[in-house]
C-alpha cells in the first residue's frame, strides 16, 4: 500500500505516531499487557502469593508450576467443557453454514429476497441473553397438564412425554446450540449471499446453456468461486463457538453436563476465586484460536500482495 | 401451450418457496411467542400457551360438554340460574362449591341429568370459565402491566398498577415517575446500557479514525508488520483480559463505574474499527489527497476535511456495529459493572435465574432489551451489512 501514498505527502517523523498514539496506549493497556499478565497469573498459585505448584502434596500428581494448567487440562469438568465445546463447533458451524449457503441461494431466486433475509438476520441483532430467554421460553417444561412452552405443548399434542430440554443430559447442549444456530445463521447467510452475488452470471448461463443441472451448477461453479469465502466463516464462527459464553450462562449455568469452556472461566474467576486456574483457561483459550489468527494474518497479507 | 409453460415453471418455483417460507416462519415464530406472552396477563401466561390465544379461553370446551345443554351455549338460558350474573355465580366462584351444587339433586332429578358429574379438575377449569364470563374475573386478552412492572422494577403478587391504586405499594415505590428509577427495574437499566453504549462507541471510532489515517496515507517504519499485529489483536477472546484488568480496576477504584467500562470496550472496540476504517480511508483516491496537498492543506487539514467527510458511511457501519454489541453484551457489564449500575443484559440475567417462572416480566423485559437493538437494525440494515462484509471477524 505504500507505493499509493503520493511522494508529496510526506511529512516529519513524529507525526504518524502523534495520530497512532492515542489507540496504541488504549490497546496496550487493554490488551497486550493483560494478555501477558494472564499468562503470568497462569503460573502463580490461588492468592498470586508465590509461583503454582509449590503446595501440591507428596504423592499426588503435580505439574509443578504449571499446575494450574493441570486442571485446565485433565480436570473431570474441563474435559467436559472441550468435549460440548467440540461438539458446539461441530454441530454449530455446520449447520449454520449450510444453512447459511442454502437460504442465500434459495433466496437470490425469490422476489422476497430482502424480506425473507431480513427475518433470518434479525435475531443477530438481539443480545444472547434476549435470545435465551426468548428458547427457555420455547423450552418450558410444565410438570402439570398443561405446556406453556411450545416445543413440549408440540410433543405432548403428538402424544408424547414433555422433555425437560434442558436438565436432561443427552439433549441439553444440542438444545443450546439449537439457539446458537438460530443466532448466528444470519451472520453467514449474508456474507455468503454478497459472495454468491459476486459470482459473474455469464459463467453460470454458460454453464446452464452447455447442459448442466442447478445441482451441477452448485457443486461445480459456485462453491469453488465462494470457497474463500466460506473458508472466512468457518474460521470467523470457529471463534465465536470458542468463545461461547452468554447462552450457556442464562440458560443452564452450565449445569446438567453443558459447560463450555469460556463459561467454566467465569466460575473459576468470580464463583471460586481461582484466579491462577482462570487464567490457565484463559491461556489454553487462546491457544486454540491462534491457528485461526495465524490464518487471518495470512489471508490479510496476501490480500495486501494483490491491491 | 405457453399458459402450460408459465404453470410448469411455477410449479418448479414451488419447492423452493415452501422451503423458503417455512424456514423463515421458524425463524419468526420464537420471537412471536415472546413478543405474545408480553402482552397477556400474568393468570393467562402460566394457565396457557400463547397460540391459544387464536382459540377459545381456557374451560370453553368444558362448560359446552357438561353446562351447555340445559344453561346454553351463553350460559343465560336459564333465567334463574343465570351463569352470566355475577351475583349469582359469586356463590359458586370456588370449585367445591360448585361441585357440592352439582351433586345436589335438582327438583327432585339428579342437577347434571344424563351427563355423568365431572370430576375435580374439570369442575375447577367451568368455575374459572364462569368468574371469566360472569365478570367476576374479567380480564382482557391483552394488557401493558407486565411492561410497567418490568419498567418499574415491581416484584410483588399483584400488578404494580393495583398496588398503587390500593396504596399497598412497596416501600421502595412511589408510585409516580420516579419508579423508573427504581435499580430494580427495566427503566434504569435502560438508561444504564444507554451510558455505557454511547460514549463506549465513539471513543473508539474517535480513535481508530485518526490510526486509520496514518495507517493509510503517512509514511512511517513498521507501518506493515504493526498492521499485521492488529489483524492478529482483532480475535484476542476478550475472556483472556478480564483478569489482570478487573484486578488493576480494583486499585484504580474503577470496578463498578462507567469510565472503566468506557475505557475497556474502546480498547476491544479498536482493532476491528481501525481495519474497517483503514480499508475505508485507505481505498479513496489517492488524487484527492495529492490535489489537496498541492493546494498546500497539511495532514491535518487533509484527515478532517477530506477523510473524515468522505467516510460517513463507513463510520455509520462501524458506529452501529459497535453500538449493537455494546448494548447486547453481558459478560463485560457482569464483570466491570456488576449490580452497581446495572444494564439490561445484566438485569435480565439476574431475573432469569432469580425469578425462575415469571414468565410475563421476563418477556416484557427481554423484548424491552431487543426493541432498541431490532429498530436500528430494521432502519439502518444496509450499513450493518456493509460493515460486517468489511470486517467479517470480530473479537
Amino acid at each position: 500500500m505504500s507505493k499509493n501514498i503520493p511522494g508529496i505527502m510526506r511529512q516529519k517523523g513524529y507525526v504518524p505516531w502523534l495520530y497512532l498514539l492515542p489507540a496504541l496506549i488504549v490497546m496496550a493497556t487493554f490488551i497486550i499487557y493483560p494478555g501477558l499478565n494472564t499468562l503470568y497469573l497462569s503460573l502463580r498459585n490461588t492468592d498470586n502469593s508465590a509461583w503454582a505448584g509449590l503446595e501440591c502434596k507428596a504423592g499426588e500428581s503435580c505439574w509443578g508450576i504449571f499446575e494450574n494448567f493441570h486442571y485446565a487440562l485433565t480436570s473431570t469438568i474441563m474435559q467436559a467443557a472441550f468435549l460440548n465445546n467440540i461438539k458446539w463447533i461441530l454441530i454449530m458451524v455446520s449447520v449454520t453454514v449450510g444453512m447459511g449457503l442454502l437460504i442465500a441461494i434459495l433466496a437470490d431466486k425469490v422476489r422476497y429476497e430482502s424480506i425473507a433475509k431480513s427475518i433470518i438476520f434479525l435475531p443477530m441483532a438481539i443480545s444472547f441473553v434476549g435470545a435465551g430467554v426468548i428458547w427457555k421460553f420455547m423450552y418450558n417444561y410444565g410438570t402439570g397438564q398443561v405446556q406453556i412452552g411450545l416445543l413440549n405443548a408440540i410433543v405432548t399434542a403428538l402424544g408424547g412425554q414433555p422433555i425437560s430440554w434442558l436438565t436432561e443430559p443427552r439433549i441439553n447442549t444440542l438444545a443450546l446450540i439449537v439457539v446458537g444456530i438460530w443466532m448466528w445463521t444470519g451472520f453467514c447467510m449474508t456474507i455468503l449471499a454478497a459472495a454468491l452475488k459476486g459470482v459473474p452470471v455469464e459463467i453460470l448461463e454458460a454453464a446452464r446453456v452447455d447442459g448442466a443441472n442447478e445441482w451441477m451448477v452448485f457443486w461445480k461453479i459456485m462453491v469453488p468461486q465462494v470457497l474463500p469465502t466460506i473458508t472466512v466463516v468457518i474460521t470467523t464462527m470457529v471463534i465465536n463457538v470458542l468463545k461461547i459464553f452468554d447462552i450457556v450462562y442464562v440458560m443452564t449455568g452450565g449445569n446438567y453436563g453443558t459447560e463450555v469452556i469460556a463459561n467454566r472461566l467465569y466460575i473459576e474467576m468470580y464463583k471460586n476465586y481461582q484466579p491462577g486456574r482462570a487464567s490457565a483457561i484463559a491461556i489454553v483459550l487462546i491457544m486454540m484460536i491462534i491457528p485461526a489468527m495465524i490464518f487471518n494474518i495470512r489471508r490479510f497479507q496476501e490480500q495486501e500482495s494483490t491491491r | 401451450m405457453k399458459t402450460l409453460n408459465r404453470f410448469l415453471h411455477w410449479l418448479k418455483g414451488l419447492p423452493i418457496h415452501f422451503v423458503l417460507i417455512g424456514l423463515c416462519f421458524i425463524w419468526l415464530l420464537p420471537s412471536i411467542g415472546l413478543l405474545i406472552t408480553s402482552f397477556r396477563p400474568v393468570q393467562d401466561v402460566n394457565e396457557t400457551g400463547w397460540w391459544t390465544i387464536f382459540s377459545k379461553p381456557k374451560g370453553y370446551e368444558e362448560f359446552q360438554a357438561n353446562c351447555a345443554p340445559c344453561h346454553g351455549a351463553e350460559g343465560d338460558a336459564i333465567a334463574s340460574a343465570d351463569l352470566t350474573d355475577p351475583e349469582f355465580v359469586q356463590n359458586y366462584r370456588r370449585s367445591f362449591a360448585l361441585l357440592a351444587a352439582l351433586e345436589k339433586e335438582f327438583d327432585g332429578e339428579p342437577h347434571m341429568g344424563e351427563i355423568s358429574i365431572p370430576d375435580e379438575n374439570t369442575t375447577a377449569t367451568i368455575a374459572s370459565y364462569m368468574r371469566r364470563i360472569s365478570g367476576i374475573e374479567a380480564r382482557s386478552k391483552f394488557t401493558l402491566d407486565n411492561y410497567i412492572d418490568a419498567m418499574t422494577g415491581y416484584r410483588g403478587n399483584k400488578t404494580y398498577r393495583a398496588d398503587c391504586a390500593a396504596g399497598a405499594q412497596s416501600v421502595d415505590l412511589f408510585c409516580d415517575i420516579r419508579d423508573l428509577a427504581n435499580p430494580r427495574g427495566m427503566g434504569r437499566a435502560f438508561i444504564n446500557s444507554l451510558l455505557v453504549a454511547i460514549p463506549s462507541t465513539i471513543l473508539p471510532i474517535l480513535f481508530a479514525s485518526f490510526a486509520a489515517y496514518a495507517f493509510s496515507w503517512m509514511h512511517f517504519r513498521g507501518r506493515q508488520w504493526l498492521f499485521a499485529l492488529l489483524v492478529g489483536l482483532q480475535v484476542i477472546p476478550l475472556q483472556m483480559t478480564l483478569i489482570p484488568i478487573s484486578r488493576l480496576y480494583a486499585q484504580l477504584g474503577l470496578n463498578g463505574t462507567f469510565l472503566g467500562i468506557w475505557l475497556f470496550h474502546t480498547g476491544f472496540g479498536l482493532p476491528y474499527a481501525i481495519i474497517l476504517m483503514r480499508n475505508f480511508i485507505g481505498s479513496l483516491p489517492h488524487e484527492i489527497f495529492e490535489s489537496a496537498y498541492l493546494d498546500g492543506a497539511s495532514h491535518w487539514t487533509a484527515f478532517y476535511r477530506l477523510a473524515i467527510p468522505l467516510s460517513v458511511p463507513a463510520l455509520a457501519s462501524l458506529g452501529i456495529f459497535q453500538f449493537l454489541w455494546i448494548w447486547n453484551d453481558l459478560l463485560v457489564a457482569l464483570v466491570f459493572l456488576g449490580g452497581e449500575n446495572p444494564v439490561l443484559t445484566y438485569q435480565i440475567g439476574n431475573m432469569v435465574t432469580s425469578l425462575g417462572g415469571g414468565w410475563h416480566l421476563l418477556t416484557a423485559a427481554a423484548f424491552i432489551s431487543m426493541a432498541l437493538p431490532m429498530l436500528v437494525f430494521l432502519a439502518l440494515q444496509r450499513f450493518f451489512v456493509r460493515g460486517m462484509l468489511a470486517g467479517s471477524v470480530k473479537g
